[in-house]
């Protein structure tokens, strides 16, 4: 955790968070801590079956959880439940929109919900309808339009009464790469707005939108921080080679001692180097010295910037060594 | 069997669903041993296209040969020397893995003597050895994905298909489903991969982009990212939306977006790097560090749609 977070306020502080279903219904969650500082876009990061929406569910107070505690914005979830139900906005993966009702009536029945007065009402759902680009949709069935609108609906609904915390379940799940960009855009505005946006996502280049990241596992926190940092904590630097033919480069990859892990991703390697004193480079420079000499087409090396997948493979391949 | 250079060529396939064009004149050729994947969202047609080339859907226009056989005239030829993932794979939960790969050797009428040998031979290439005697309805995500893969090739088939047969599970569990695929694509079997998700084609040897029933690319993902025109940069800064507004107006940008508390700056070329990191630096914005990077494949799918939508604009004459 950065030195700068403490400037900021601590919004969301989930302790000890303990979820235990009968057998298989929804995947449990273990012993979660989770702290969200104001401001921030925070990533709830891993594959189906890690306990995300479990997670978020817990945090919307949507479900109490076994034991733990949560304070938002310094209200305690068990004895102030009504006044954060006042502070956040929640969209659950499959969020149940009024199909029959349109885009206009569903904003309108979600502002009632919460109670506002008619004038702000009024003035709100016009901001949301323009803020998503729904404006010329407004008397359109929620249930007749396209996903990626559904979403947006679902997002305007959620936070038609101006919540200081989103909570977000995978809000660009099975939605067309246009709709994501978009839908990304909205997000980074309402960030730039000053709200708290929590989302969960099992798109690990979503993570690196983030500000923050808790990835999460069979119910557990593998690890959290920011994307830079996490990138910067694993324990090899990371360099992708391409060079032709593809078997020969394989072969020298494979006789080249030094190298940690290898595997292939498409027409190109990815290789895992020590961080010891300079041998990557040295790596680096033989491998290419050997490619040349073996007269291969060499089409790059270079070293990247191992991304949020390096790090959730490397974890979970270190938690499966373990065991 | 049929010794063609290609394993899947086609033809100006096209498919129409009554006034629908779900496929509009595909053409493209899968070498043998290559891993071929068709990315775009869905409803693009790549589902139709599969079907298309396992011979299940005929096509109303244009031809396709995999394996050497015509889709539309020798169907049965291809059913028999394919084999099929999708993610909704039908694997019995009350059987266990020995049992289903049995139950689908059967069906795929593997010969009896060959059985015993295949199956064993597929329990150990999919890892499944400790898991051979539990019931399949107890695997986790990962391992059913990879008895689905073990069931979809227990006849050996030269030609493999997998629509979005990696959805929803983790990356680990990917990864390793991958090994396998290079392993049986290294021994000569080609591959068509079917994936809405951009991340995942990296691991093809060559991607065809499809949006609304049409091929918008073709090529091997390194070659894609080049297509994007300019220079892209990451900007790591302190106050990244101050950022944005220093560099609003500023020519030589085509687009500047916030990545958590990072910017991708998109320039017109190298030479504005300077300039730009100038302008924020005068605008009282800390810049930490910037490097070049690479455009994602997502970048580069959605400038490739810019382009078809923009070129269908002007043919139309709007």
């Amino acid at each position: 955790m950065s030195i700068e977070n403490y400037a900021m306020e601590l919004l969301i502080d989930a302790r000890g968070l303990e979820m235990q279903f009968p057998k298989t219904a929804s995947p449990s969650v273990h012993d979660l801590d989770l702290q969200v500082y104001e401001g921030q876009l925070f990533g709830l990061v891993g594959p189906d079956g890690a306990g995300k929406s479990t997670t978020l569910r817990m945090l919307a107070s949507v479900l109490e959880p076994k034991k733990g505690t949560v304070k938002i914005a310094g209200h305690d979830m068990v004895k102030e439940v009504e006044q954060i139900r006042e502070l956040i906005g929640y969209m659950p993966q499959n969020f149940s929109l009024y199909s029959d009702l349109s885009v206009q009536e569903n904003l309108e029945f979600f502002a009632s919900i919460h109670m506002m007065p008619t004038e702000l009402k009024k003035k709100r759902i016009a901001e949301m309808l323009s803020f998503t680009r729904l404006e010329s949709f407004h008397t359109r069935r929620a249930g007749k339009l396209s996903g990626g609108m559904k979403k947006k609906l679902a997002l305007a609904c959620a936070m038609v009464h101006s919540p200081q915390v989103l909570l977000l379940d995978e809000p660009t799940t099975g939605v067309d790469p246009v709709s994501r960009r978009e839908l990304w855009n909205i997000l980074t505005t309402i960030v730039h707005q000053g709200v708290t946006v929590i989302l969960s996502t099992p798109y690990m280049d979503e993570a690196e939108r983030c500000h923050q990241v808790a990835m999460l596992y069979g119910g557990s926190l593998l690890t959290s921080g920011s994307p830079d940092m996490l990138s910067a904590s694993l324990p090899f630097f990371v360099l992708d080679v391409k060079a032709r033919p593809r078997k020969e480069m394989r072969r020298v990859v494979t006789e080249m001692p030094g190298i940690l892990e290898w595997h292939p991703v498409g027409d190109r390697l990815r290789l895992a180097l020590p961080k010891e004193n300079g041998m990557a480079d040295q790596i680096m420079q033989r491998l290419n010295e050997r490619f040349i000499q073996e007269k291969l087409e060499v089409d790059f090396l270079r070293m990247v910037r191992p991304g949020m997948e390096d790090v959730f493979v490397h974890l979970i391949s270190e938690r499966r060594g373990k065991q | 069997m049929n010794e063609t250079v290609n394993a899947v060529e086609t033809n100006d396939l096209s498919r129409r669903f009554g006034g629908f064009v779900a496929v509009r004149q595909l053409n493209f050729t899968i070498p043998r041993g290559e891993i071929f994947g068709l990315l775009g969202p869905n409803g693009a047609g790549k589902t139709t296209t599969i079907r298309m080339l396992c011979g299940i859907l005929l096509p109303t226009d244009g031809q396709a040969r995999v394996l050497g056989y015509d889709v539309a005239r020798q169907p049965e030829e291809i059913k028999k020397r394919i084999g099929y993932m999708s993610q909704k794979f039908a694997l019995y939960g009350d059987l266990t893995p020995i049992e289903n790969l049995e139950f689908y050797a059967a069906i795929y009428s593997v010969p009896h003597a060959q059985r015993t040998q295949r199956i064993s031979e597929l329990i150990q290439l999919s890892g499944l050895t400790d898991y051979q005697k539990v019931l399949t309805r107890n695997l986790s995500g990962g391992w059913r994905q990879r008895l689905a893969l073990a069931c979809a090739i227990v006849h050996e088939p030269p030609m493999l298909f997998l629509d979005e047969a990696t959805a929803g599970v983790d990356p680990v569990s990917r990864r390793e489903f991958w090994d396998l695929i290079y392993q049986m694509a290294g021994q000569g079997t080609s591959i068509l991969a079917t994936t809405h998700y951009m991340d995942e084609a990296e691991y093809c040897n060559r991607i065809g982009m499809m949006y609304a029933g049409e091929l918008i690319a073709l090529e091997s993902p390194d070659v894609l990212r080049t297509r994007v025109p300019g220079y892209l940069v990451q900007v790591d800064c302190e106050q990244p939306t101050e950022a944005v507004q220093a560099l609003s107006d500023l020519p030589g940008i085509i687009e500047t977006t916030i990545h958590g508390a990072q910017l991708h700056v998109l320039l017109n070329d190298a030479g504005e790097a300077s300039h730009m990191l100038d302008t924020l630096r005068e605008a009282g914005v800390v810049v930490r560090s910037s490097l070049p990077i690479q455009p994602s494949l997502e970048d580069v799918f959605l400038y490739m749609v810019e382009q078809h939508q923009a070129s269908a604009k002007s043919d139309s004459g709007e």
